[in-house]
């Protein structure tokens, strides 16, 4: 049995220590967004928080997360109470299939946490770590600009 | 690679009055959309989303001819046998061919509706408008509504041939940049892929792939499976199904070092790529002919582009889901083609084919032909094993990258040349490779991956390259489109087929409009010319000529200043001919690599249904473009693929995204075009282009990386 914080709430699982917490996250805890691409920390798609930070859920092991706080992109927020990134992506309407967004809102959560004000090449630097195959990077850089500048003014409904 | 290729290929071909896109072949209204009581109307299109936004354009083009509220437009997903049969979501043809059925059978919907409210109320026809659905008379009196007409069966019938789409100047909901309605499930982490389907009492399941192309499995030593894992094996396929998802990834794992195969060299030698191209057995064709070659040439340009095997390389593997009711399947699958796959599945199956439904479900983009059908009959073989449960199955990086159709490597000789007064005189063509359409539902033989894997197995068809009038595969964008008095343009499709091949977005488009380009552009070095004012000079088309000014205009061509380490060049292609005009002009930065800086693109796809959706497509076709120009190529050895990683096979990040401008032409009155790959052609040969603007040298391989333009 392994306990953590999952989204504000606290969740047990019973798996084995070893098995990558996106197995969990997906498994019996039922999540969608966190997502697999590769299982090697190379493209994103299954990044979520961990104590504020982002970490690839496909090679963790749940046992890393006993006791922490872990955040996913059903975290952020819902839609009857957006984050004002998921805000931001859909007024910028940034994404085309989607699949990599879950994981890029997170990291981009934990930037805008660190660092409210990011310029461009700040923005570029925290989502290095995702791909986005459709082609949709100068959206989703223009939304998460919006949003802190959103976050900045007060606006966008934070969760 | 659709109904046009149906079309092309004999298919619909008959003396019934011509009804547009889909709707000539799916002619029953009822099969298009449906109105309910509540207030709804769901829209059938057999075309799938991929990540294109499409289905947000179809519900557009249905709520402008119903003249109802786009919210109440809800759009069924794709299934057989009910969806009318579109065959493959591809080709950029899907507002042509579905958008264009949705709108006739849209517009002969709301005048049957309206027909029998004014035959119950005596109100003339003319007179009633319809607002959000409801029925208003003269004065504003309700006399009937969609909802209120509902259960009738009203649209169980053919489609009218006489239906009257709104002319273009009364459209208020075709043409906005209305949002996405699938991109809130995406911000939002909502199960909306075949990857989070969950049904009861569903397995997982992971095949064992074979370690090389050609490996025969030749025995599995004994031993135990992690928890309830059990293998499935027919042949050389092999996989595993257990009740947990992790479970079945480590029995895979096991019984992977526990199998023995029999291996042998299947692969060219791939530093002798080029020759390969030249020599293997092939069928020799003539795409286009024309004129005398001219007694003598001014001027001459020779030259061979080389472009690699490229992979789809989509996000997400591929997934699907799959179960065995007794003799009856059921698929849940990110297919393009749903009955294309149906067909397969049943002759690789040996099942009737209804006695298969197929469900699509989204995937991440595919951007072509990748693993989705592939991975379908896997979960099918798999799930025959567990009658009754539901099977997921989900393919690894590695087969997604290595095991799914590849692009083909392709070799274009050109020899074109000019008259004395600097005109192009002749151009000569000679393309060459394997084709690039393996697509279920077409050959003989079943195309999926597994079926070569049976222990009966089916021979591996060489993939074909469609006709030119469905837009072609390897000769796509063959045909230069600038003036010349001569012109032969051939084709050697290569009949082995070592790596599987398929449709990757843009074809054969990709090769041959940077070949095209970059001859144009050595040609016009010398004729003196600048080549903006060259290809004027050589176009009759005017929409060409009028993306290609817009481009050079957006990034100040004419007045261009030459940096050192940096360069800028154009690129122009209408995408197979007979679709969207696009142009681009690429500036980049030579520096310990090339790097892509910014992109200006005009575009013009008639009339745009979603102009937003338009943009964000030719930008992602560029940034697709910029990424293969740049960076991808499918390496192996003589027995295997060797790039089955991000790390292998890397693809363009974050911090190598050029800024993108895009501008489209208005076009609202002329007909709908495909925007999801005319920017690819034209973003390579002007990246090309620009390295040749900055160093002197013009590229003759993809990628274009530091050791390609060094031996250029």
């Amino acid at each position: 049995m392994v306990a953590f914080t999952l989204n504000g709430r606290a969740a047990a699982v019973e798996l084995p220590e070893a098995v990558p917490l996106l197995a969990a996250l997906r498994g019996p805890l039922g999540l969608s967004g966190p997502r697999y691409g590769c299982g090697a920390e190379r493209c994103g798609a299954c990044m979520v928080l961990v104590e504020n930070r982002p970490a690839y859920a496909c090679t963790l092991p749940l046992g890393a997360a006993a006791g922490k706080a872990v955040r996913t992109v059903e975290g952020l927020g819902g839609p009857e109470a957006p984050h004002p990134l998921q805000t931001a992506f859909l007024a910028e309407q940034a994404g085309q299939c989607g699949y990599c967004l879950s994981g890029i809102l997170v990291s981009a959560a934990a930037l805008l946490e660190a660092n409210p004000a990011p310029d461009e090449a700040a923005v570029r630097a925290a989502l290095e770590p995702h791909l986005c195959r459709c082609g949709s990077h100068n959206r989703i850089l223009r939304a998460v600009l919006r949003a802190a500048a959103a976050m900045r003014e007060g606006r966008g409904g934070a969760p | 690679m659709n109904l046009a290729y149906h079309m092309a290929t004999g298919g619909g071909g008959d003396d019934r009055p011509r009804l547009p896109g889909s709707l000539h072949l799916n002619r029953r209204l009822g099969q298009w959309l449906r109105f309910h009581a509540e207030g709804r109307v769901t829209i059938r299109p057999g075309k799938v989303e991929l990540g294109q936004g499409i289905l947000t354009a179809l519900a557009q083009i249905a709520a402008e001819e119903l003249d109802v509220a786009l919210a109440r437009v809800a759009v069924a997903p794709a299934a057989t046998p009910d969806s009318p049969n579109e065959a493959v979501t591809s080709g950029s043809l899907s507002v042509q061919e579905c958008g264009m059925a949705l709108r006739h059978a849209c517009a002969a919907a709301r005048a049957i509706h309206l027909s029998v409210a004014a035959q119950r109320t005596g109100v003339p026809i003319e007179a009633i408008r319809v607002e959000d659905g409801a029925f208003l008379g003269p004065r504003g009196e309700a006399v009937g509504s969609y909802w209120a007409q509902a259960d009738e069966a009203l649209l169980d019938c053919e489609a009218p041939p006489d239906a009257r789409p709104k002319p273009a100047a009364a459209r208020r909901v075709a043409g906005t940049s209305a949002p996405r309605l699938d991109l809130p499930d995406k911000v939002f982490g909502a199960a909306r892929f075949v990857h989070d389907l969950r049904l009861p009492g569903m397995l997982h399941a992971r095949v064992v792939r074979p370690p090389s192309r050609g490996a025969r499995l030749l025995a599995v030593g004994e031993g135990a499976l992690p928890g309830d894992a059990r293998l499935v094996r027919d042949g050389s396929f092999l996989a595993v199904l257990a009740a947990e998802e992790h479970v079945a990834e480590a029995a895979a794992a096991r019984l992977a070092a526990r199998a023995t195969w029999e291996e042998r060299d299947t692969l060219p030698e791939e530093a002798a790529l080029a020759d390969w191209l030249r020599t293997a057995p092939a069928e020799e064709g003539v795409v286009a002919e024309r004129g005398e070659a001219p007694p003598a040439l001014a001027h001459r340009v020779r030259a061979a582009f080389l472009r690699p095997y490229l992979a789809h390389a989509s996000l997400a593997p591929s997934c699907a889901v799959a179960r065995w009711e007794g003799e009856a399947l059921e698929v849940w699958t990110h297919s393009q083609g749903i009955y294309n796959l149906r067909t397969d599945l049943s002759k690789t199956l040996r099942l009737p084919p209804e006695r298969i439904t197929v469900r699509h479900r989204e995937g991440a983009g595919c951007y072509g032909h990748n693993g989705a059908d592939d991975v379908a009959l896997d979960a099918a073989l798999a799930a025959r094993a567990a009658p009754g449960r539901p099977v997921r199955l989900l393919w690894s990086r590695a087969d997604e990258l290595a095991w799914a159709p590849l692009s083909p490597a392709t070799l274009v000789e050109v020899e074109a040349g000019l008259d004395a007064a600097g005109s192009l005189a002749s151009w000569r063509m000679e393309i060459a490779g394997n084709g690039h359409s393996s697509r279920p539902g077409r050959a003989q033989e079943p195309t999926l991956l597994a079926a070569s894997h049976l222990a009966e197995p089916f021979a591996v068809p060489p993939a074909i390259n469609p006709p030119l009038a469905a837009g072609g595969g390897a000769q796509r964008n063959a045909v230069p489109l600038y003036r010349v008095p001569h012109l032969r343009i051939g084709l050697r499709r290569i009949t082995e087929m070592p790596l599987r091949t398929s449709a990757l977005r843009g074809l054969g488009a990709l090769v041959n409009v940077w070949a095209i380009e970059s001859v144009m552009d050595g040609l016009a070095a010398l004729a003196g010319a600048d080549p903006l004012e060259f290809r004027l000079r050589h176009l009759d088309d005017p929409r060409a000529a009028e993306v290609l000014r817009r481009a050079c205009a957006m990034a100040g061509w004419a007045g261009r200043a030459r940096a050192e380490g940096t360069g800028m060049g154009l690129g122009l292609a209408r995408y197979k001919g007979s679709g969207a005009w696009c142009a681009v002009v690429a500036e980049i930065a030579a520096e310990a690599a090339v790097r892509a800086t910014r992109l200006w693109i005009a575009a013009d796809v008639g009339e745009a249904i979603n102009p937003d959706g338009v943009a964000n497509q030719i930008e992602g076709g560029a940034i697709h473009a910029t990424s293969i120009a740049l960076k991808e190529a499918v390496r192996f050895d003589r027995r295997r693929v060797t790039t089955e990683s991000w790390e292998s096979y890397p693809i363009l990040r974050f911090s190598e995204v050029p800024a993108v401008e895009v501008h489209l032409v208005p076009r609202p009155e002329e007909p709908p075009l495909g925007a999801g790959e005319a920017a690819l052609g034209p973003t390579i040969a002007a990246i090309a282009a620009a390295i040749h603007d900055a160093l002197g040298v013009r590229p003759r391989a993809l990628p274009f990386t530091p050791e390609a333009i060094a031996a250029a």
